[in-house]
């Protein structure tokens, strides 16, 4: 009855192809970024802000990247883990070694140089597929792992192999609260969520998901496999990698090669094989139930009043994932955002549905 | 010199285990045409259930015998990795049929997911030794040529005895068997083979029985050599290199590409690793088989990959 479109009608191309073409659907985000900028920062407790709002939104992020490479363009990679370390590594070295550099600056500049490996190891993409191109991927995982780790040029030298940012501002604002280092991650995934969105309606995003869908009828119809494979890869680490600027920076503050190991990387493609291959919503939903079932399930026996240990959470935790990934891609291949759309195509019919 | 061979030794008795993971997974290969991510979690899960059983049996039928009580665990622990298979095969694979190798891939990655966290669940997170009274004193040969002779242990010799016979085992069993011809057949065409009357399900949950079964045998040796834990499953995350190398399709390909992964391996870190900081072992081998994709992508013994339009 409330979501309904009848009566609104298009007079222009424009008005056609927004992003939102539906009046309900454009209050309803509205209302959502009113709520994310506005009521959350007044509500939120200091834990909620720092355990569950900002590693959602930077993996939202990450998770959005990736969904570029792997769901729009279908290939897949398992070395997220590595491009995000090579943006959050870079960023601290240009932030280190560059007097006076801007927080912004830095984590575009760590963006591009993880573009710059993205595409590096992207080029084998163009001979092989699938299990060969994981393997390529995770050759960059390891090797970047083993980098940071051993070669001391990249930590400025740090003995502790840990290294550390501290001060962030951003147009002379400090972020020194949890308040407003969560104001800043969700204005810069706002940005890239519309940026990546409108990426994905344009030519390229077509090109991107031809190619996916089938690479050799692609290149008939005269899309260059090489351009659109290639790019989707740079796009896609340089989102990683901002997000890996932000996870380092403004989640951790002092951070190791492990903080990027190959779990995270495997993490953030369950989000996007749970949120919804190739949909922009798919990585938030994605990432927002990769980051609430752990502590769900870490509070679930207070509530129940039973006594589980912390390792066996974690197992539990594994076995749920495990299990929800071969559930999604047998039930439901694209996902939460799926399920999402499903729901909006029946209210959109309810109460009378024929 | 001595160092060197001594060296080599190690890096072939290391490589051997890589082989014996990475052989589960070209079985699987072959036989379904799924890319089996899961068989580190299998090596895992199967070791894990071989060491506790093991440790188990004694204790709830009250027998002192080591040999009985290795025994039992083996039919054990063979017994449920048969019912992993046959489960893997129906609440998954079956559902899954006729999708693209991607969604496979993934839904094997789930597979792994699951059992690490299923098989730390069951049998515990520690780490578990398996003692199968293989000889632990180290044995030197070639003493007339060097000075002191060659270090081997002898529980690398076993290990690699015990790798030779599963290969003959194996070898034996898909070429003289019944059900190894029809294993053959589901390798060659699945249409073809489904259409003489070979039941494609039963097919799948022998292979990956068989997988389970290579499986339990890498990770008993390596278990009884260093231990049973949680590092075991990313470990043989090294088994894709060595299949990339020797080839997917190729059994003989995965036992050589697993051999040169482990020499080239261990001589890398002890020549090549002090010039660029050590511990180049964690990436080697994925950065030889990426340079390997690019010349070579069907590996060193791999059928031609041909693409149809």
């Amino acid at each position: 009855m409330l979501y309904r479109e009848n009566g609104q009608f298009k007079t222009s191309y424009a008005a056609d192809q927004q992003i939102f073409p539906i009046l309900q659907d454009r209050w309803a985000i509205g209302l959502l970024l009113l709520a994310a900028f506005v009521a959350m920062p007044m509500l939120g407790s200091e834990y909620f802000f720092r355990a569950i709002l900002i590693p959602f939104l930077i993996l939202a992020l990450a998770a959005l990247g990736l969904n570029i490479l792997v769901g729009y363009c279908g290939q897949i990679s398992l070395g997220t883990g590595a491009f995000m370390a090579v943006g959050a590594y870079a960023a601290y070295n240009f932030m280190v070694r560059i007097d006076g550099m801007p927080l912004i600056g830095a984590m575009l500049l760590g963006g591009l140089s993880a573009t710059v490996i993205g595409v590096l190891f992207g080029i084998p993409s163009l001979r092989i597929k699938g299990l060969y191109l994981a393997v390529a991927t995770l050759a960059a995982q390891f090797f970047t792992d083993w980098a940071f780790l051993r070669i001391g040029w990249f930590t400025n030298n740090s003995t502790s192999g840990s290294v550390s940012v501290g001060n962030l501002s951003v147009f002379g604002i400090a972020l020194d609260s949890p308040v407003s280092k969560y104001l800043f991650c969700l204005s810069v995934v706002c940005v890239f969520a519309l940026m990546a969105k409108n990426l994905t309606r344009s030519a390229i995003g077509r090109q991107w998901m031809a190619i996916r869908d089938m690479d050799v009828a692609a290149a008939v119809i005269g899309i260059r496999p090489v351009y659109a494979k290639l790019t989707a890869f740079a796009v896609s680490s340089f989102i990683v990698g901002v997000a890996g600027v932000l996870w380092a920076f403004v989640h951790l503050g002092a951070w190791e090669p492990a903080a990027f190991s190959i779990d995270r990387s495997f993490q953030l493609l369950f989000m996007v094989i749970i949120g919804g291959l190739g949909s922009i919503s798919g990585a938030f939903l994605g990432a927002a139930f990769m980051v609430l079932l752990p502590v769900v399930l870490d509070q679930m026996p207070h509530w129940l009043g039973i006594p589980i240990s912390t390792a066996t959470v974690s197992h539990l935790v594994h076995m749920i994932f495990g299990a929800l990934i071969v559930f999604f891609l047998i039930v439901e291949p694209h996902g939460l955002a799926k399920l999402w759309s499903v729901g909006k195509q029946k209210m959109r019919l309810w109460p009378f549905p024929h | 010199m001595g160092f060197f061979l001594e060296t080599l030794f190690g890096g072939l008795m290391a490589g051997m285990l890589y082989s014996l993971i990475a052989l589960g997974f070209v079985l699987i290969y072959k036989a379904s045409g799924v890319f089996n991510f899961a068989q580190g979690a299998m090596v895992l899960f199967a070791a894990l259930a071989m060491a506790r059983f093991a440790e188990w049996f004694p204790k709830w039928f009250g027998f002192e015998s080591l040999l009985l009580a290795n025994l039992l665990a083996f039919i054990a622990a063979m017994a449920l990795m048969v019912v992993l298979a046959w489960a893997i095969e129906r609440l998954c694979l079956s559902k899954l049929v006729n999708q693209e190798g991607i969604t496979l891939l993934m839904a094997t990655l789930g597979i792994a997911y699951f059992l690490d966290g299923f098989g730390q669940t069951l049998f515990g997170s520690d780490i578990y030794s398996i003692n199968v009274g293989m000889p632990k004193d180290p044995a030197f040969i070639l003493e007339g040529m060097f000075e002191g002779g060659v270090m081997v242990s002898k529980e690398d010799l076993v290990a690699a005895v015990i790798a030779a016979l599963l290969v003959v085992v194996l070898a034996l069993f898909f070429q003289k068997t019944k059900t190894g011809r029809a294993l053959r057949a589901v390798a060659d065409d699945h249409q073809a083979a489904q259409s003489i009357g070979i039941p494609l399900n039963k097919i799948w949950v022998i292979v990956w029985s068989v997988a389970g079964f290579a499986a339990l045998i890498a990770g008993i040796i390596w278990g009884s050599k260093l231990g049973v834990q949680f590092t075991l499953s990313l470990v043989a995350l090294k088994a894709l290199p060595v299949v990339i190398l020797g080839g997917l399709t190729s059994v003989p390909g995965a036992i050589i590409g697993g051999l040169i992964i482990g020499v080239g391996e261990k001589l890398s870190e002890i020549y090549i690793g002090p010039m660029l900081g050590g511990g180049i072992e964690i990436w080697f081998a994925y950065v030889l088989a990426l340079g390997f994709l690019l010349v070579r992508p069907q590996g060193l013994f791999g059928e031609k990959i041909i693409d149809r339009v």
